[in-house]
């Protein structure tokens, strides 16, 4: 059964009034206090109700490393993270820096059914960051791709970055920045710092990454066009994003939950799940980083979701793939570090996680929830805690930083398009054709 | 000492340290008396586990195995199954099927021995012969010992000493064990280096740093020179061999400076003429030859405490 009309009774809207919609079709025909039971009725047992979650920053290993992720598990491990719609990040395997890629991918997220899955397409020809991939090739795909990133990888040449700022102006596209100055980073394991020091691992300066990111606001301002910058993570690269932003430079930055609450310290273990790029940094950024976010200075929240095999995590650090799962556990570390916090309510935090990275990626489906609009929404436990178990993720991978982990809130629904893909915290097995 | 592997110097307490070289003294003395293999581990078996290369501390870590008669086995990732691509909990894991009990291991990777006795891939003591930029404890304990016996005074708190530790102290893993043994023993350390070779956030370790070996020399009652290795100039550490040398080497007259009772000392292996004259290493006090003997009387404690041997026999009861 696939039946994307129904009535949901008894939620509870962010802004703590009790609502109920009606879905036809998979669009959300009626919100009111209360309606007539003319469809089936889905009970929503008082649940907190927030538009489907939006991921800027995912990478699904589809083609080429299918048994770290694919497109189909990917998407499973989203909607169980409360995710509708995700970014499928280019470093594939070819990369996506061609039409066909791109069209694959979306194709692959289509069959999936069950968020949506766009794109993100190369910005330089092999992320090699010698040429520019054909962007406008992808953008008039059927993917219709918006965002382009050499993620994983810096556009270090500062003409090559200015010519991909200027040239996806013609198609609205935004260029997501990794930023990271790889001369500065040759061989790099983790933050420098006191904690690289004592451990003796090639340090990552902040510097490196906050000197792409003024070089690259600079150049955004200078050509008229967008930049995004990707997993933010030194209180250096919020004082600047924070100038660009008082400036009217348009810059747009996200953060992923574990620069919200991991710091280097966590390093001492040497136990390589701890290892990721840009690396874990001191208390005084995260405490940076979530003033940030809450201001807005930091506009949005994204994953970073990057699965690898366990042989990459089980060995020796400098041996180990940088990377950590994030879908699953990413509401709840937000909210763990955000509202028991303090620092945001529910409202900015559906601000930060879907209304504005579904307005930065022009996904038109998501990022509210109003009449006429596609039904992507979700439906969250917030007084449910639960505790992270690697071996129960949806993913295709282990490498949780967060195993064992107590976090609150628990995604209990997700509807894609009307479609109850997610019931009880469980894949239903329904999609959306 | 209270664990069963040996990772880094911050796991020991004075205490163990001061353990670690009484037994040491003790082997010593035993051998001194005659004996010059002891039969404490007979039967039991260690692992020489080097993923980089070392000859010196391989020989010597098999020496002190010798010593107390314990079967060692030498693994070295050149021409291994690590060259076609076996990762280390593999080859761990293989040696211990092969009857391993302790391994020293010697990695490239910072971390290798505590990941090794950590993960629960192997069941075996571990002795960290040196991971990365990390640590090198053995050859701290063997520097301590060294110093001890030529501070008799000094012998159980090294209180009132100053120790210079000269050169490339970013990538060195023998001055991080050292700055943490000489001050768990009391000593003053003070790292003397350019620049560019210092970590950073060393204002937050227990040290003196001084870019200036010059106005530092006449104070040190030890000088320890650590090894730089001529390829740190490409990477723009600092810029010729000659420049490295004149500031930073103990060349010339600069050995005239030093108190007469203040000992030399280098990790080995040298570069004479870079970080350390001909002249300077062979002079009345450079002890460096002292430290490679010492080497294998600290390793046998290490050995012979971690794998719990028999007694050690008084002298002349065994041969």
């Amino acid at each position: 059964m696939n039946d994307s009309s129904f009535i949901l009774k008894n939620v509870i809207h962010v802004d703590g009034t009790r609502v109920e919609l009606e879905v036809r079709q998979g669009r959300v025909t009626r919100i009111a206090n209360e309606l007539a039971a003319e469809l089936p009725v889905i009970e929503g047992k008082n649940y907190l109700l927030l538009p489907g979650l939006v991921d800027l920053h995912t990478h699904l290993r589809e083609p080429g490393r299918e048994s770290s992720e694919t497109v189909l598990s990917g998407s499973q491990a989203a909607v169980k993270g409360g995710f509708t719609a995700i970014s499928a990040m280019a470093n594939t395997s070819p990369v996506a820096d061609t039409a066909g890629v791109v069209e694959q991918v979306a194709r692959l997220g289509r069959e999936a059914g069950l968020c949506d899955v766009f794109p993100i397409g190369a910005v330089t020809v092999g992320l090699q960051g010698d040429r520019l991939a054909e962007l406008s090739a992808m953008a008039h795909s059927a993917a219709r791709v918006r965002i382009f990133s050499d993620d994983g990888h810096c556009v270090s040449d500062p003409l090559l970055m200015r010519r991909a700022l200027e040239y996806v102006k013609s198609f609205g596209g935004i260029i997501a920045q990794h930023a990271e100055e790889p001369k500065l980073t040759v061989d790099a394991q983790m933050h420098e710092g006191s904690v690289s020091s004592r451990l003796g691992l090639k340090g990552w300066p902040a510097v490196a990454e906050e000197a792409i990111i003024a070089r690259d606001i600079l150049m955004a301002h200078y050509v008229g066009s967008r930049l995004h910058i990707c997993h933010l993570t030194t209180k250096g690269g919020v004082e600047l994003v924070r100038w660009a932003k008082s400036q009217g430079i348009a810059v747009s930055a996200e953060v992923t939950p574990h620069h919200l609450l991991l710091t280097d310290e966590s390093v001492v273990s040497y136990d390589p799940v701890y290892k990721v790029n840009p690396p874990l940094r001191t208390q005084s950024d995260v405490l940076a980083l979530r003033e940030a976010l809450a201001d807005g200075t930091i506009d949005i929240v994204a994953t970073d979701h990057a699965p690898h095999p366990s042989e990459a995590k089980d060995c020796e650090w400098s041996a180990a793939a940088f990377g950590m799962l994030g879908l699953e556990t990413a509401l709840s570390v937000v909210v763990e570090t955000m509202i028991d916090t303090g620092l945001m309510n529910w409202q900015t935090l559906v601000n930060r996680m879907s209304t504005k990275p579904a307005s930065i990626g022009g996904y038109l489906d998501h990022g509210s929830i109003a009449v006429g609009q596609a039904a992507n929404f979700i439906l969250v436990n917030p007084q449910e805690r639960w505790t992270v178990d690697r071996s129960k993720l949806l993913s295709r991978s282990r490498n949780t930083p967060f195993h064992n982990l107590s976090l609150p809130a628990t995604v209990m629904d997700t509807f894609f398009h009307g479609v109850h893909v997610l019931r009880a915290g469980e894949l239903t097995g329904l999609k959306h054709e | 000492m209270r664990g069963s592997h040996l990772l880094s110097i911050a796991d020991l307490s004075r205490l163990e340290v001061l353990e670690v070289l009484d037994t040491a003294r003790e082997l010593a003395r035993i051998t001194d008396g005659g004996i010059r293999k002891l039969p404490t581990l007979r039967g039991r078996t260690v692992v020489n586990l080097f993923f980089e290369d070392s000859t010196r501390t391989r020989l010597s870590f098999e020496a002190a195995a010798k010593r107390l008669s314990a079967e060692i086995i030498n693994f070295s990732a050149k021409g291994s199954s690590v060259s076609k691509g076996e990762s280390l909990k593999d080859t761990a894991q293989t040696l211990e099927a092969m009857g391993a009990e302790l391994m020293i291991i010697r990695h490239s990777a910072s971390g290798a021995a505590l990941r090794l006795a950590e993960s629960g891939w192997v069941k075996s003591h571990i002795v960290n012969a040196g991971d990365g930029m990390h640590e090198h404890p053995t050859q701290a304990l063997l520097d301590a010992y060294s110093m001890r016996e030529h501070f008799p005074e000094h012998d159980r708190d090294f209180s009132g000493l100053r120790v210079g530790i000269v050169g490339d102290i970013l990538h060195s893993r023998v001055a991080r064990s050292n700055v943490l043994l000489l001050t768990t023993l009391g000593a003053q350390v003070v790292l003397i280096a350019p620049p560019t070779l210092l970590p950073i956030a060393i204002d937050q370790w227990p040290v003196e740093v001084s870019y200036n070996l010059d106005s530092e020399i006449r104070s040190l009652d030890a000088i320890m020179m650590l090894r730089v290795q001529a390829e740190r100039m490409k990477d723009a550490f600092f810029p010729s061999e000659r420049e490295y040398a004149r500031d930073y080497g103990l060349v010339g007259a600069r050995l005239k400076e030093l108190k007469e009772s203040a000992i030399i000392m280098h990790p080995g292996p040298m570069n004479r003429g870079l970080e350390i004259s001909a002249q300077s290493a062979d002079c009345r006090q450079s002890v460096i030859l002292e430290q490679v003997a010492n080497g294998v009387l600290v390793r046998m404690a290490v050995l012979y405490l971690l794998m719990g041997g028999a007694p050690i026999p008084t002298g002349g009861m065994l041969i």
